[in-house]
């Protein structure tokens, strides 16, 4: 169902990417393009892949791709600092290069969702992994039914890629729903979760295929809401997260059960994995 | 492939120097630090002649009621796995010049080729199991492929078990069947001493071929077989695989995790000695001038804190929740993933364990309570 890893040749070494641009969007995090700095480059990427990308002296870090573009090469991703390789790599300077390998993983179910109603539930740090399936969407309009994005984030200042919220919320053809879980009396959007949006969102549950990424408690509630709408189980996609140090299915770090998050995953069918995610600690 | 021949112990001696000649490093069982362990030998005199090993749960010495056997003893505490896929390499190094350029080199490959000698037909078994992680999938390891591609490997045919071997159970041993260039089975009695050897690949064949032999007689097969029944007879362990998959998957929150969590340690010993245990970390080092780096991978066990840390916390905070996870992915997990058991019943991870925790005796808790079968049998 889901297109599978590509096969990689052997080598874990990484190739360099030089930093083109950098927006800081909250507090701690930052939005990052690459281009590649030499003549080698990596593979284009699906929706839903992820890079291995390294800071140099510091490692690398797993981190979905915002956009990636075939032609050239050039990549963007939108990274929080919250420990050694992640700080590093919001840390580089213009003009730096870091290393990047990939793509790894499976990707969302675009070919299957083609003719559906499109619900896109993202929490927090989940939108950058979805921006190419909403982007994707808007490409190939007329392909899909109805286009809704439900974004949930903890405060107003967390919020990310507000430039593009703002200009997909005023497209007539795709419904853009935001929350955010507290806010200050100047927030004039709505509060509370984002399983709060599913009832009233704009979609046919009996033909829609739902992508949902964040952390793994908002999965499981707004797994939980979808099901309750009315979405088939196995129209439910999940993008997991694990720890991950070699992306290829060799390191053991990224286990759920029997499935290997970084080459089985990290998008799985939800029915594939509400096994495993339902026992703690796994 | 031709059938089975005999020869006698110094024609060992040849056979490791062929393999010299053949441009391979030898390696085999010596004793070192009180335990036998696989390092590099010259000669048959580096063999642990006579050395036998007494081994218990958490209990390990060496012994010399072997005689004139050089492979009396059973498996140590090291693995043929250090060999094909080292406890610490170097996949990368990295320099990062003034302008912020960044060049990757990639560790140049091991040309060795490599020979073991005395591989027991339960960690031949464990290469196979590697092969299938390192080599099967989508991607295939470099390094271990370039290993493995070269190792020319001698079983040897155990003709006694240690308490701890359940291999029978297993279905792994004590007679190597596939996977190996020659096996032997080592005969002392009244005939005299010397080796049974076999065939198991072209090279193999190849190899005796330029030996000193004569084909095996009766009276050699039949030492031979009896040298393995007797091992196998000797084994009271075991473990039953009989739906094991389907038995762990039920009972993934049994009370028996937690008590073995009690107990263990989180000490990670097992995974060190396990033959197939394949996990790894990286740790990424700069020089003092901070313009190169190196990324290195090392053996991880999955009983540490940060084996599954993601920000926020570990997902396996707790003991029962990572000795489960070990157990599991031996018994049942890699099965799904790998179409075979990630244990082949060496029985390292009992003999080393500091409080002697049993695998087999942890999953026959489990399988005795089996919580699919409801309570009734909960204080069995
Ligand atoms: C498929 C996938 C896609 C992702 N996409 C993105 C993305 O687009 N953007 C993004 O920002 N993030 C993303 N992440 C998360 C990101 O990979 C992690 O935040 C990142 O790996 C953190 O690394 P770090 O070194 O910065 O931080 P840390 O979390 O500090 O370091 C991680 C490692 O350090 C060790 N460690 C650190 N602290 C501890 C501790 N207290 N106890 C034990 N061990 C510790 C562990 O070995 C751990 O593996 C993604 C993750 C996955 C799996
Ligand atoms: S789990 Fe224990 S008995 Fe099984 S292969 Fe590993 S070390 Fe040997
Ligand atoms: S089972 Fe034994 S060897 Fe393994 S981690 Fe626990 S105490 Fe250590
Ligand atoms: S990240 Fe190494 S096995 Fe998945």
């Amino acid at each position: 169902m889901c297109p599978a890893a590509e096969a990689v040749a052997g080598g874990l070494a990484p190739l360099p990417y030089r930093l083109t641009g950098k927006r800081q969007e909250t507090a701690d995090t930052w939005t990052l393009e690459l281009e590649p700095a030499r003549a080698e480059r990596m593979a284009p990427f699906e929706p839903g892949q992820f890079a291995m990308l390294y800071a140099f002296g510091a490692g690398e870090a797993p981190i979905s791709v915002g956009a990636s573009d075939g032609a050239s090469g050039r990549m963007v991703h939108t990274i929080r600092a919250v420990g050694a390789v992640t700080e590093a790599l919001c840390a580089t300077a213009t003009g730096q290069e870091i290393g990047a390998r990939g793509p790894f993983g499976a990707a969302w179910p675009l070919a299957d969702a083609e003719g559906a109603d499109v619900v896109v539930v993202a929490g927090g740090l989940g939108l950058p992994p979805v921006r190419p399936v909403l982007e994707r969407v808007l490409a190939e309009r007329e392909r899909f039914g109805t286009l809704s994005l439900l974004y949930g984030g903890r405060s107003p200042d967390d919020l990310l890629y507000r430039d593009a919220l703002e200009e997909w919320g005023a497209r007539p053809d795709m419904d853009v729903e935001v929350t955010v879980d507290s806010a200050g009396a100047d927030w004039r959007g709505r509060v509370g979760v984002v399983t709060t949006l599913i009832p009233r969102a704009r979609f046919d549950p009996g033909r829609a295929v739902a992508m949902v990424v964040g952390p793994e408690v908002m999965m499981r509630f707004t797994v939980a809401a979808l099901r309750e709408r009315g979405v088939p189980a196995e129209r439910i996609h999940v993008s997991l997260e694990r720890s991950m140090k070699c992306a290829v299915g060799v390191c053991g770090h990224c286990m759920l059960g029997p499935e290997f998050v970084c080459k089985d995953g990290p998008v799985f069918p939800y029915t594939r994995v509400e096994r495993w995610l339902g026992v703690p600690a796994l | 492939m031709s059938a089975a021949v005999t020869f006698e112990l110094d024609v060992l001696d040849d056979l490791l120097a062929a393999l010299s000649e053949r441009g391979h490093t030898l390696i085999g069982p010596t004793v070192r630090q009180g335990a036998v362990v696989y390092g590099e030998i010259g000669s048959a005199a580096d063999l642990p002649r006579g050395v036998t090993d007494e081994q218990e749960p958490g209990r390990y010495r060496l012994g010399a009621d072997g005689g004139a056997a050089l492979f009396a003893h059973n498996v140590g505490p090291s693995s043929w796995k250090s060999h094909l896929f080292p406890p610490s390499l170097r996949l990368w190094s990295s320099r990062r010049d003034g302008q912020g350029e960044l060049r990757v080199e990639e560790e140049p490959l091991d040309e060795r080729r490599l020979a073991f000698i005395g591989v027991r037909a339960c960690d031949l078994q464990a290469i196979l199991v590697q092969d299938r992680t390192f080599l099967d999938g989508a991607h295939r390891d470099r390094d271990y492929e370039a290993r493995r591609r070269g190792c020319f490997i001698v079983a040897v045919n155990c003709e006694r078990s240690a308490s701890t071997c359940f291999c029978v159970s297993m279905g792994t041993g004590p007679r190597a069947e596939a996977g190996f260039d020659v096996a032997l089975t080592e005969i002392v009695d009244a005939g005299g001493h010397r080796f049974l050897a076999e065939p198991g690949s072209e090279r193999g064949a190849d190899l005796l071929g330029a030996l000193s032999t004569r084909p095996a007689d009766g009276a050699d097969e039949r030492a031979a077989e009896a040298a393995t029944e007797r091992a196998a007879a000797g084994q009271d362990r075991a473990l039953d695989t009989d739906g094991i998959k389907e038995l762990l998957y039920a009972n993934l929150e049994h009370p028996r995790w937690d008590e073995v969590a009690d107990r263990c340690l989180s000490c990670g010993n097992c995974t060190q000695v396990c033959p197939t245990c394949f996990c790894t970390t990286v740790d990424d080092v700069t020089d003092l001038t901070g313009s190169e780096a190196e990324h290195v991978r090392r053996w991880d066990s999955c009983f540490s804190l940060e084996h599954s840390y993601i920000h926020g916390g570990s997902v396996r905070a707790s003991v029962r929740s990572r000795y489960r996870q070990w157990m599991t992915h031996k018994l049942a997990t890699w099965i799904d993933q790998f179409g075979t058991s990630g244990c082949v019943g060496c029985g390292r991870c009992i003999t080393w364990c500091p409080v002697g925790i049993d695998i087999t005796e942890e999953a026959a808790a489990i399988r005795a309570t089996d919580l699919r079968e409801g309570l009734e049998h909960a204080d069995a």
